[in-house]
């Protein structure tokens, strides 16, 4: 069996696949969290609750109404999109006068009740959500075995994340956007209705939250905890990669889960801190963020 | 109307009713471990420091921590495991508990203090989080167990704190002696620079002030005693666990602190106090301690963002207000 630095080839593939499917989540909530906040200037604690909510959906739709995989991969994410839209018109708009902190320690204050709310409804246990039939099997590589709803999840995240890379940088509804970034009431003036604008950019940006969610289902165990505890890690990112700048937090995201990764490999008791670890000493070298301007 | 109203208040200014007030708190704290529960009692005091620990940041210099609870919980697994497993004297596990609290609020000042209000928010919780993982897999906390039956030792060799009452005495010293050290911290130069800074920072900076020193400052200070109250409650139910290093307890404490009153001596007594009775009522009623204290949390956000006691106090300003602007 071929090895490199000691480590059998396969293993260290198989690791840094993994670490590409945590990455693919990294760059989505992270892209979701850079964008809310160049819209909102709010950094929203929710995301990671949002995801959970997403992934809760998927699971109830298929164990209580048999709704399966391919319709929750569109509910799920309205549902929680929609969600979203009623938060930011009973709340978050309110907060955009005060000081930031407040917005931020309000969806700090919304993750805290939607994780008790799921525990207390569904217990704290993990639930297991099956494979989509279509998507069970492995690809036989020769190097490596891949299953294939391991490379659906990262295919079907990158797509997500370069389409709205895409929409964000070359349409015109992106150009608005970052217009209505860098100064809302000259975009207002253009006859452009920015606070509408800003509701359906919570809503979608929270909607892709929930569409992570989906596909972490048969990933991940669904259970009322994996929000927060990828949200921290999600935020070390943000910190890491700086919120300036969208594609930036797509390449830290999943660079970030490839080294995570790798770190699984050769030093495992370290791998849930790494991350943090590396925010730390980007941060003592360069403390705006590799690619992010100065908040 | 009115005028009972400056009747009472010039009363409340009276010094001696205020020393009044405080021989009858003072009674009551020395009666209360006879009738309430003392370990609840202790569990209270040891949050009014935490809370009025992160008001010095929060509160007074505007630095909204996410991380608190790696102090708090680092120190009680400081303080547990030197005190079980080395058998170190109280005095000596307590004070561990707080150098090591002091070193990592040091450690966390000296990479977050540069970056501004969200962004120091997500360094503070990213790096509490790392010290919660390495709570989990390190050999001596013993993961999810905690470490269990630590004793509580002696009082300077003295005084047996196994004895719960005399353990509530010496936690409600500590605690006093805490409380009084940060009054005396709010109402010197010191304290007026942190609200200066809080204020206006660009303009604080322009005095000629070294902004980030007296952040520093304060933030290590608000790590050491946010580690003492956590060395003290390890100590008082001799048991460490993995609550006490988890990001909802960072957040509890920022509730207690803002649902009491951001930057008043008095609010984080009052908001931890509410908080930890309500815990207490919550856990044997069987609804979800966390869903019930995260709508706290948005209530609190959306409606009264003074909390009580920020509230009470500009009630009653603009109540004196009133009359003196009918006469002119």
């Amino acid at each position: 069996m071929p090895e490199l630095f000691g480590v059998p080839v396969v293993v260290l593939l198989g690791q840094i696949m993994l670490g590409l499917i945590n990455g693919s989540f990294y760059a989505v909530l992270s892209l979701g969290l850079a964008i809310i906040f160049g819209m909102l200037n709010v950094i929203n604690f929710a995301h990671g609750a949002l995801y959970m909510m997403g992934a809760f959906i998927t699971w109830i739709l298929l164990s209580t109404v048999g709704i399966n995989y391919w319709a929750a991969l569109i509910v799920a994410p309205l549902v929680v999109g929609l969600f979203g839209v009623v938060v930011e018109r009973l709340a978050l708009r309110h907060l955009y006068k005060v000081d930031h902190l407040y917005s931020l320690l309000f969806t700090f204050g919304l993750a805290l009740a939607l994780e008790g709310l799921f525990r207390y409804i569904y217990g704290s246990a993990g639930k297991p959500y099956p494979v989509p039939e279509q998507l069970t099997g492995v690809f036989k590589l020769g190097f490596m075995i891949l299953p294939i709803y391991r490379a659906w999840v990262i295919i079907a995240a990158l797509l997500v994340c370069l389409l709205v890379w895409l929409v964000i940088e070359k349409t015109r509804l992106g150009a608005w956007l970052r217009a209505a970034t860098e100064n809302p009431s000259l975009v207002t003036a253009f006859g452009i209705n920015v606070p509408l604008m800003v509701t359906l950019t919570y809503g979608f940006c929270v909607g892709l939250a929930g569409f992570a969610g989906v596909l972490a289902a048969p990933i991940y165990q669904v259970s009322p905890g994996m929000g927060s505890s990828l949200i921290i890690v999600v935020f070390a990112v943000v910190v890491i990669g700086g919120l300036g700048s969208v594609g930036g937090s797509i390449l830290t995201g999943l660079s970030l889960g490839v080294i995570e990764g790798l770190t699984k490999t050769f030093y495992p008791s370290a791998s849930t801190i790494v991350i943090f670890v590396v925010m730390a000493i980007v941060l003592i070298i360069r403390p705006a963020g590799l690619f992010g301007r100065e908040a | 109307m009115t005028t009972l109203l400056h009747k009472t208040l010039s009363f409340a200014n009276n010094r001696a009713v205020r020393w009044l007030a405080l021989l009858v708190l003072a009674t009551a704290l020395l009666v209360a471990p006879f009738t309430v529960y003392p370990l609840f009692l202790m569990n209270v005091f040891c949050f009014v420091l935490f809370a009025s620990a992160l008001n010095l940041v929060l509160g007074y210099a505007g630095l909204l921590s996410l991380g608190h609870a790696a102090f708090f919980g680092g120190a009680a697994y400081v303080t547990a495991h030197t005190a079980k497993a080395w058998d170190w004297p109280f005095e000596i596990a307590v004070l561990a508990g707080m150098c090591f609290a002091a070193i990592l609020g040091l450690f966390m000042g000296l990479i977050g203090i540069k970056r501004y209000g969200i962004y120091f928010a997500m360094i503070t919780l990213a790096l509490a989080q790392m010290i919660y993982f390495l709570a989990v897999q390190m050999p001596f906390t013993n993961g999810e167990d905690g470490i269990q039956a630590i004793p509580r030792g002696t009082l300077l060799g003295l005084i047996d704190l196994s004895d719960i009452r005399a353990m509530y005495f010496v936690v409600l010293g500590f605690v006093i002696l805490g409380m009084l050290l940060i009054w005396r911290c709010i109402h010197s130069p010191f304290g007026h620079i942190l609200a200066a800074i809080r204020e206006n920072e660009p303009r604080a900076v322009s005095l000629g002030l070294d902004v980030a020193r007296y952040k520093l400052i304060a933030f290590v200070l608000s790590a050491t005693l946010s580690g003492l109250a956590g060395s003290l409650k390890v100590l008082s139910f001799q048991l460490a666990a993995l609550n006490n290093v988890s990001w909802h307890l960072s957040g509890e404490v920022v509730l207690m602190t803002l649902i009491g009153g951001l930057g008043t001596f008095v609010g984080p007594i009052i908001g931890s106090t509410f908080v930890v009775a309500l815990e207490h009522f919550l856990a044997t009623s069987g609804l979800p301690v966390s869903l019930v204290i995260g709508i706290i949390f948005m209530a609190c956000v959306m409606l009264f963002r003074r909390g009580v006691w920020g509230e009470t106090k500009a009630r009653i300003a603009a109540m004196i207000e009133k009359p003196d602007s009918d006469r002119h």
